[in-house]
């Protein structure tokens, strides 16, 4: 089936709704949870390694079967450079300070927008100023 | 439905969501990615929209459940704001700099056993947990 407009919308629309159900019974979207699955060294709660798990369980044969040759050989090329170790620790602290990350903020963004205008505008700004960042490099 | 459970089934969705939408669309399902698509890309065509499908698609998601399953999600109000406000700047920029989040590299980066996903994520949840520690100590 060629990839028309119509049905590029209808799969994205499709994958996010099952995608923000499954953040929504995972208790992703609870930053409380997060950061206290994240509290390792403190009162420790380790339920939500369960999702990570329940993914990789469904995410690692799934491509395993997918991937074609050149994607592999592809992915075996990518280098572990400064940005995504300086990125990737930034957005750890990130997370670490209120408990979002990208997905689950977005998905439970209708229930309490007050609450999550406040990271979610900062998150768009912070895009914006590293794009900035990156193009005078 | 116990908790553990609720965890893991929710967490296959999360895995069969991204699955089927690489077999479709042949791309990964990563959440700031879409964000940045929808920022930086140019949209020539309205199938370019596609991120902002999959981000309503999200939202829609979490309201089924909480609807059908008569849940009201734990929400947490009256978090302070200028926690909200470093963690989001925080999190735009580090996923706009290391190319990924939870979704990107968690899920379909360490699902492809991509080895710059799974350094990724190993430094995210690093910091995190550092973070969430040092939060620990202050307060």
């Amino acid at each position: 089936m060629k990839n028309t407009a119509t049905r590029k919308m209808i799969i994205a629309l499709f994958c996010g709704t099952l995608f923000g159900f499954g953040l929504a019974m995972s208790q992703m979207i609870n930053p409380d949870k997060v950061q206290g699955f994240l509290d390792i060294f403190g009162e420790w709660d380790p339920t939500l390694a369960w999702v990570m798990g329940g993914a990789l369980l469904v995410s690692i044969p799934g491509f395993s079967l997918l991937l074609t040759k050149e994607e592999r050989a592809q992915i075996k090329q990518g280098v572990i450079d400064s940005k995504l170790l300086i990125g990737s620790a930034l957005f750890g602290i990130g997370w670490g300070l209120s408990g979002y990350c990208p997905g689950p903020a977005i998905s439970v963004s209708p229930l309490i927008i007050a609450e999550l205008m406040w990271f979610l505008v900062p998150l768009v700004t912070g895009m914006i100023i590293a794009r900035l960042m990156l193009r005078k490099e | 439905m116990d908790i553990q459970w609720q965890a893991l089934i929710g967490g296959m969705m999360i895995g069969v969501a991204s699955i089927v939408f690489f077999i479709s669309m042949r791309k990964i399902a990563g959440i700031s990615g879409m964000v940045k698509r929808l920022i930086t890309s140019s949209k020539s065509s309205i199938g370019d929209w596609w991120p902002l499908l999959f981000l309503i698609g999200l939202m829609l998601g979490t309201l089924i459940y909480s609807y059908f399953f008569n849940v009201e999600p734990a929400l947490r109000q009256g978090y302070p704001k200028e926690l909200l406000v470093a963690s989001g700047l925080l999190v735009g920029l580090g996923t706009y700099i290391g190319n990924g989040c939870t979704s990107g590299h968690g899920v379909c980066g360490i699902g492809r056993l991509s080895k710059r996903s799974i350094v990724a994520t190993v430094t995210f949840m690093a910091t995190a947990v550092i973070t969430v520690a040092v939060m620990g100590v202050l307060s």
